[in-house]
């Protein structure tokens, strides 16, 4: 958990990412400032419609059609591959790249990789894992067919793999799901990148596959040094994961601060509102009576809508009539690291 | 009560754009849009099938009003335009006159070398095209006996005709257009009746082999299988050949649909029970059975309505195939023959180089065909597109 | 709270329900073996309280639950209901006409909101669909019973002239509620009904169905995997693992002292809002087991930390080891269990 700026590996300023559709324009992503450091795991939290899979998307320069990231930097501080390095030696606007350049190409896969939610639908389903495996390997490093599949079985070995000799043969729909997620983190990490970004991996699968898939992570950060964006809307695995988090409501980052802050400090309404409609185990283990959860009223908008002033205000229980309704927050630091962007901290 | 979370200002979030009352009224009949409204509004987005519906309607129209839409009965042989090619319409006449749009009396002489016929313009001799004029009588869909046609040239005080081809006539002096115009009654229809067969059929086994499952199942797949392996123009040509030469027309033509519509009920029939097997295990078909609804209902209300569109879509698509088909086989001489007329009829005089290359407007039939297909095509697409609306 | 010393028979009581489905291979489809989803469960349900099952995927909770209903027909097994115009009668013996009387106070809502509902149907249609399949009611009090159960979910009843599009996930879980509550059950199965909604609209549909078991006095079968809700809603709670029941008790008590090695191990891997660092975890190793091959003995013998021999070998039973507190285990009576508390500091 590190602040210094030499250990900045990662820098999104103002980012917008629109879809112009037939019916409106959708603002997925709306103004995002995020910072990310090297060997840390920034946690995205939203619901749907905030933003955060678009955003990563943005981040590899990867938005399907209609969408278009129409202003704002992504500045990726490439570094040697050594990690202890502090020489920052070039910095690259990702934004800036062509999205079918051999620039981005480059990066993606092998500096910044990307895990995501289904991994029956990440795979191809006619190759086998090994051949997938090996084909991110292939790409990206001057090795040979044979030393790039002793790499795979490496690496399948290393995300903890049942018998990796014997599932590189096999095709995705013969593996079960935990199995199939370490085969797409085993892709995803295949060349040791320095940002892993993962868009709810852990949602489809069991609690108790979760919970391995969770500690592979941790152990596999360590190891290599890496950065993880972790994007969920579960806050129990963020705060298992996370070393700073951010929370996103319609296209916006409407708080920022370190895990414990966000736990215990939280000072976005959103955030508060969030935190009281989680089910709470200790109040069921203490064996209170069942109490009614604290619900955040309304539902989140309509993508296309247009909301004067703060997006949330609607919804918001200390809403300011004449403030929140007028004029949109600006982000103010609390703290030095707490950003929230919310009229109640003018 | 201690229900609600939701209150009136809740429904104004949800009201779309800002909240204003038209906006209100539009999001509202968007909420209250049944499945083909919605179908409507996807179809209107697809530009291609908007074109293709105007120029079927055109091409509809005309083959129901045919009879005052053509210049000529397609029937009427004038042996002295035998082979004429397409007319030219005039704007000036040899004077250097500007008039209403006009053709030149021809004269045929043959060429002393090739014995071809071949015309020449008399410029002494105008006619001009005018609106609903006298012409060949007819009976208005076999009813109203009378003798207007849209346009055309008046008959001149001798008898003689004074020849307006737009496409040129055939080698027995025929209008071209105008037989293509009739002919289109039988090509476009074919494909109609052939699709209402396929649909008829289709449905029910289909629907059977979906619903039972079991071995009824196999045995109607397997069948569909067989059938759809077999190539389609062989089959055709050899169903067709089968026909006996002398029926009348009217028999053939139905069994020459029904000979084509086989291709198009195996793979609707494919269709229908890949949608039936996937929409029983569909959750509110499950609740739709716990409340107690008997299978013919569930059939009915609520698997049925989930394909309708795809059935739609699967017999559009079948049309040109089904329409290709029976110019195919009219053009070996296997479907229709003359005097029935259809654009494969008329192909058949367009066989030889001789001809193709003495007479090319003979080819002109090709032309709507090619129309008519792509245009059908382009319908199926839109129609596909917009086939389910609840798929985004 | 409901009295879990009540004398009176449960509303709902399970005994050895079975559902196999039959394994097919070759051209002729002979059967080779079966898949046991559901293999000799037995549960009960007091009149007033939910009962959560739980369990991960492929351990035949869906199965069960909508067994209970006989949506899917079960293998075998009594099901035991109490219906007000029945009486005391078991559901799989029932014929087609007693059957469509009885799922007038059993029903059902779904996981999927986008699937649960016809999108070419209106609201009015949807919810007064049981109504008229059953015979309830028709035309004008047709509409005024939806209306009344569309504000009863908190819907608006002009609403009804509106198709499922119009609605979001969590909306449309309320309309497939009012659906289900229309012929006044007693007694709902929910599939996993929060599981594919956000956060905070699943805390929405959570309160109502707390508020409506309150006012209309219903019955829950919570089937879910998302333990923390189930710690919330839920008054007894048992786990199921490869279509065994493993264990069964009051919630409190299954969460502070689990007697089932698996229970303890999904107490530990629930990941819980709180940064504090753990102190002890418990990380299972393998994969679930096959239900169409299953391990022999107790099924969960080749990832427990806690196997003996005589795991491998033999089943064990479905015993009662304290009033209320049912357990599946060889060594139930000798193991003591973390609970979730002694995993990582709760507030």
């Amino acid at each position: 958990m590190v602040e210094n700026e030499k250990d900045l590996l990662v820098s999104i300023k103002d980012l917008r990412t629109y879809f112009y559709l037939a019916e409106g324009v959708v603002r997925a992503v709306d103004g995002v400032d995020l910072d990310i450091h090297r060997r840390e795991t920034m946690g995205i939290v939203g619901e749907s419609g905030c933003g955060k899979s678009i955003m990563s998307l943005s981040l590899l320069n990867l938005v399907p059609q209609p969408g278009k990231i129409i202003s704002g930097d992504i500045l990726y501080y490439r570094a040697g591959k050594n990690p202890a390095s502090p020489n920052i030696s070039d910095v690259i606007n990702i934004t800036k790249l062509d999205p079918n350049g051999r620039e981005i190409r480059e990066i993606r896969g092998n500096q910044i990789s990307m895990v995501f939610q289904e991994p029956m639908t990440a795979m191809i389903p006619v190759r086998t894992i090994g051949e997938q495996i090996t084909e991110v390997i292939t790409l990206h490093q001057k090795v040979g067919k044979a030393e790039a599949r002793e790499k795979a079985i490496e690496m399948l070995a290393r995300v903890r793999m049942p018998k990796p000799e014997r599932v590189i043969d096999d095709y995705p729909f013969q593996l079960s799901g935990g199995m199939r997620q370490r085969a797409v983190i085993a892709m995803g990490l295949s060349c040791r990148p320095n940002l892993l970004i993962a868009d709810e991996p852990t949602t489809a699968l069991d609690v108790t596959t979760e919970a391995q898939i969770l500690n592979l992570m941790r152990d596999l950060q360590q190891e290599f040094g890496m950065a993880i964006m972790y994007i969920t809307h579960n806050l129990g695995v963020i705060a298992e994961m996370a070393d700073n988090v951010a929370v996103m409501y319609l296209g916006k980052v409407v708080e920022q601060t370190d895990v414990n802050s966000i736990f215990f400090n939280p000072l976005h309404p959103y955030t508060t509102g969030l935190l009281a409609s989680i089910p709470q185990l200790s109040d069921a283990v203490a064996h209170i009576d069942k109490r009614r959860l604290n619900v955040i009223k309304g539902m989140v908008p309509d993508p296309y809508s247009r909301i004067k002033g703060c997006p949330f205000h609607p919804r918001c229980p200390q809403m300011i009539s004449g403030v929140c309704d007028q004029e949109e927050p600006k982000v103010i630091q609390k703290g030095p690291n707490h950003l929230v962007r919310c009229h109640l901290y003018n | 009560m201690s229900v609600t979370s939701l209150t009136p200002e809740d429904s104004k979030l949800s009201l779309g754009k800002n909240g204003k009352e038209q906006e209100a009224q539009k999001d509202e009949a968007f909420f209250r849009a049944g499945q083909w409204q919605l179908v409507w509004w996807k179809f209107r987005r697809h530009k291609l099938a908007q074109l293709a519906m105007v120029v079927l309607g055109i091409f509809y129209f005309t083959a129901i009003f045919a009879e005052i839409l053509t210049p000529y009965d397609p029937l009427h042989r004038m042996k002295e335009f035998a082979a004429l090619p397409p007319t030219a319409i005039h704007l000036r006449d040899a004077q250097g006159n500007i008039r209403l749009p006009f053709v030149y009396q021809l004269k045929m002489a043959r060429d002393p070398n090739t014995l071809r016929p071949m015309y020449k313009e008399d410029t002494s001799a105008i006619s001009p095209i005018k609106l609903f004029v006298h012409g060949d009588p007819y009976k208005m869909w076999g009813l109203i006996p009378t003798d207007i046609h849209l346009f055309g040239t008046d008959l001149q005080a001798d008898k003689k005709i004074i020849p307006l081809f737009l496409l040129g006539a055939d080698s027995l002096g025929r209008d071209l257009l105008s037989r293509i115009i009739f002919g289109s009654r039988i090509s476009l229809t074919v494909g109609l009746i052939g699709i209402a067969l396929s649909f008829v059929f289709g449905l029910l086994l289909g629907g059977f082999a979906g619903f039972f499952g079991g071995l009824i199942d196999e045995v109607i797949m397997r069948v569909i299988d067989v059938l759809i392996s077999l190539p389609q123009i062989p089959l055709w040509m050899s169903l067709a050949a089968a026909l006996p030469q002398d029926w009348p027309q009217l028999e053939t033509y139905f069994f020459v649909t029904v000979i084509l519509s086989i291709f198009g009920w195996a793979s609707l029939a494919r269709t229908v029970r890949g949608k039936m097997l996937s929409l029983r295990e569909e959750d509110y078909v499950m609740s739709a059975r716990l409340d107690g609804e008997n299978e013919w209902s569930i059939i009915t209300r609520y698997m049925l309505p989930g394909f309708t569109s795809y059935i739609i879509v699967s017999l559009t698509i079948s049309i040109p195939g089904m329409i290709l088909g029976e110019t195919t086989l009219s053009f070996l001489g296997l479907g229709l023959r003359p005097p029935t007329i259809s654009w494969g009829v008329m192909l058949q005089d367009a066989q030889t180089i001789q001809t193709v290359s003495l007479l090319p407007w003979l080819l002109w039939p090709v032309v709507f065909v090619v129309v008519a297909v792509l245009m059908f095509n382009f319908l199926g697409d839109g129609l596909r597109d917009a086939a389910d609306p609840y798929v985004t | 709270m409901v009295n879990q010393e009540s004398q009176t028979e449960p509303l709902l009581e399970v005994t050895e329900l079975k559902k196999y489905f039959p394994i097919r291979r070759g051209f002729l489809k002979r059967v080779v073996g079966h898949v046991k989803a559901v293999d000799n469960v037995s549960f009960y349900i007091n009149e007033g309280e939910t009962l959560g099952l739980v369990g991960e995927s492929g351990c035949g909770k869906t199965t069960a639950g909508r067994s209970i209903l006989r949506a899917i027909e079960p293998t075998s097994g009594k099901i035991m209901f109490r219906d007000p115009v029945l009486g005391r009668v078991d559901i799989a013996e029932l014929n087609h006409d007693q059957l469509k009387l009885a799922r007038r106070n059993m029903r059902m809502i779904f996981q999927d909101p986008y699937a649960s509902l016809n999108p070419r149907m209106t609201l009015l249609e949807i919810v007064g669909a049981p109504l008229q399949a059953m015979n309830l009611d028709h035309g004008k009090t047709l509409e005024d019973r939806v209306a009344e159960l569309l504000v009863r979910v908190g819907l608006r009843p002009e609403y009804m002239r509106r198709y499922p599009h119009a609605f979001s996930g969590g909306q449309r879980q309320r309309i497939g509620l009012a659906r289900a509550l229309a012929p006044n059950p007693k007694f709902l199965v929910c599939d996993e009904p929060v599981s594919a909604l956000d956060v905070s609209v699943q805390a929405q549909i959570l309160n109502l169905l707390q508020d409506l078991q309150g006012d209309l006095g219903l019955t829950y079968l919570f089937v879910a995997h998302d333990l923390s809700v189930v710690a919330h809603i839920c008054d007894r709670v048992s786990v199921m693992y490869v279509g065994k029941m493993v264990e069964m008790a009051p919630t409190h008590e299954v969460f502070t002292s689990p007697k089932h090695p698996y229970t303890e191990a999904l107490m530990s891997a629930i990941p819980k809002p709180d940064p504090r660092p753990r102190e002890k975890r418990i990380l299972l190793t393998g994969e679930v087991a096959n239900p169409a091959n299953p391990p022999s003995g107790c099924y969960f013998h080749p990832r427990c930390a806690y196997v003996k021999d005589i795991c491998k070998t033999e089943e064990p039973t479905f015993g009662e080891i304290t009033p209320g507190h049912f357990v599946k285990c060889h060594r139930a009576g000798e193991l003591t269990l973390s609970g979730a508390l002694e995993f990582g500091a709760l507030k």
